[in-house]
């Protein structure tokens, strides 16, 4: 049997789809471990990037983030934090939340220090506070960027929050973890399909939300200019 | 195109996973296929012959398997054995064919899991006495198990001190009246295994509040143990924390958990009189608590496999 072949089965049983840990129920669980996460690496990230992208100093912090950020073992932090803070809120929510920030505050730096030299200038001469230039200029340009860096961090969390069955909680990884440990391969395979489709769906969501949100002519730019 | 990375993460996820499955159904099926080759015997070199009384005594992957592999080899080489170790082969997978064919003539296993893993799947056979039985009945031809020690690495519902003492708790059988309140923290196949959920409701009338799946006996199972996440867990009876934090296992006396022994798995053809009555020896002063103590010694205090093997064969009087 092939993977989609298990996964198509288990998914189209309906009996997984009602009780107690269920699809729906695990999907919404998901959703959980991923917004929050990503709510708070927002809030720290964004702030962060762009101060440091607006006064240039810092940067070196951004860098070497760059080139670390992806050796970080989420796993072994979670298991860590579950033997040293026992089995709270915050055992998997640091994790998480270490993982989306390094790409939120990375993208929101190099949208803001991106922003050409000229136009920042103008911003200058025409007398505009830093907290206008940053609000009224840098940001707005940056926003194709932002967005980038939010959709990158929003589906590793989304792949990642898997983790949370680890410790005896929810989610798709629920399916996963119990389904390995079984030998079971319906849900192994099917949790692992409704988690890429997840991902995909985050993919449309930043494709709607970069139409609506960036204004025409940067979006425009945007797509000329920049790699990732 | 921009979304390069995106698509590139999500082709990575998928292929992961279907590596993942693959391997999952590859070793799956492997693993039966090598137990049903197993009965063709052909002349090994390594056993050729009347003149070798050497002996190449193999160890699984983990400490506490290791452990036991160095007691056997150290007993024998007393008794002037020629012994060779190999340690940490691997999983079972990998270290029983190669015992089947004599490249490895020792190695120490577990009753049960050896039986129900290996030699028949489909065996009830539950106490000691049963699965020693049909071990001897059903191994192949070139394989042999020896006398089995008293000491059992099996699963067991294990509690704290603290709640052992409040609720006066010495077998599972005396949960009845408070598991109604309690949550059981175990591996998640606990969920579906016979002798899990099912089985405990099954043997001792048992239902718990709630089941939080974790590991198997490992960190994550401690931890919610100890910080009274779960009020009773899955933890193996050789598990050090059991000394260190003065765990409680409680006894299983309807044995809804299969007996697990410790059990010299051997190559018939490489045996003879004296090495089987000296880990028949071995095995007759090889107690749960002992196991237990050296297992604390090797995991917790780093003592080396040697010393500790060394410490036990004196006290005991067989080197």
């Amino acid at each position: 049997m092939s993977f989609f072949s298990y996964a198509w089965d288990w998914v189209t049983t309906s009996a997984n789809w009602q009780g107690s840990d269920s699809i729906p129920q695990q999907i919404i669980a998901h959703l959980g471990y991923t917004v929050l996460p990503l709510l708070i690496a927002a809030l720290i990230g964004i702030p962060l990037g762009v101060a440091i992208g607006h006064t240039g100093r810092g940067a070196v912090l951004v860098v070497n983030l760059a080139n670390a950020w992806r050796a970080i073992p989420t796993l072994g932090l979670l298991i860590l934090l579950a033997v040293y803070l026992g089995f709270s809120i915050l055992t998997w929510l640091i994790p998480l939340v270490v993982l989306a920030i390094p790409p939120i505050i990375i993208n929101a730096y190099e949208g803001v220090a991106g922003v050409d030299p000229d136009v920042k200038d103008a911003a200058k001469g025409m007398g505009m506070t830093p907290w206008q230039q940053v609000t009224r200029v840098e940001l707005p340009i940056a926003l194709p960027l932002l967005l980038v860096g939010l959709r990158t961090a929003t589906i590793f969390v989304v792949a990642t929050a898997t983790i949370a069955a680890y410790i005896g909680l929810g989610g798709l990884g629920r399916f996963i973890i119990d389904g390995l440990a079984s030998n079971d391969y319906g849900p192994v395979a099917g949790g692992a399909l409704l988690v890429v489709l997840l991902a995909v769906l985050v993919l449309a969501l930043f494709a709607v939300l970069n139409r609506l949100v960036v204004p025409v002519g940067l979006r425009k730019q945007a797509e000329l200019g920049r790699t990732e | 195109m921009r979304t390069r990375t995106a698509t590139g993460g999500i082709a990575a996820i998928a292929a992961i996973t279907l590596a993942a499955v693959a391997a999952c159904s590859s070793s799956a099926s492997s693993s039966s296929s090598s137990s049903a080759s197993a009965s063709a015997s052909s002349s090994n070199p390594l056993s050729s012959g009347g003149s070798s009384t050497s002996v190449v005594v193999g160890s699984a992957n983990f400490p506490e398997n290791e452990l036991l592999a160095t007691v056997y080899a150290q007993a024998l080489q007393a008794k002037g054995v020629k012994v060779s170790t190999k340690l940490n082969i691997g999983a079972r997978e990998v270290y029983y064919p190669q015992v089947e064919k004599g490249t490895i003539s020792i190695i120490p296993e577990y009753n049960g899991t050896l039986l129900t893993v290996e030699v028949d799947k489909t065996s009830t056979a539950k106490t000691t006495a049963e699965v020693d039985a049909a071990l001897a009945a059903k191994l192949p031809s070139t394989l042999q198990v020896l006398n089995s020690a008293p000491a059992q690495d099996s699963d067991s519902i294990t509690v704290t001190q603290a709640t052992a003492n409040k609720y006066h708790l010495k077998s599972i059988a005396d949960l009845k009246p408070y598991a109604a309140n309690m949550a059981l923290g175990a591996p998640p196949e606990f969920k579906t295994r016979s002798d899990g959920i099912a089985g405990l409701k099954a043997t001792y009338g048992l239902t718990f509040k709630s089941f939080v799946p974790l590991d198997e006996s490992g960190p994550l199972t401690l931890a919610a143990l100890q910080s009274g996440k779960v009020q009773a867990a899955d933890v193996f009876t050789t598990t050090p924390q059991i000394v260190t934090d003065k765990l409680v296992s409680l006894a299983d006396p309807k044995f809804n958990f299969a007996a697990q022994n410790v059990i010299p798995l051997v190559y018939k053809p490489a045996m003879n009189a004296t090495i089987i009555n000296t880990l028949n020896a071995v095995d007759a002063k090889l107690t749960t608590e002992a196991l237990l103590q050296m297992d604390n010694a090797v995991i917790t205090e780093h003592a080396s496999y040697s010393t500790v093997a060394a410490g036990f064969l004196q006290a005991e009087g067989l080197s």
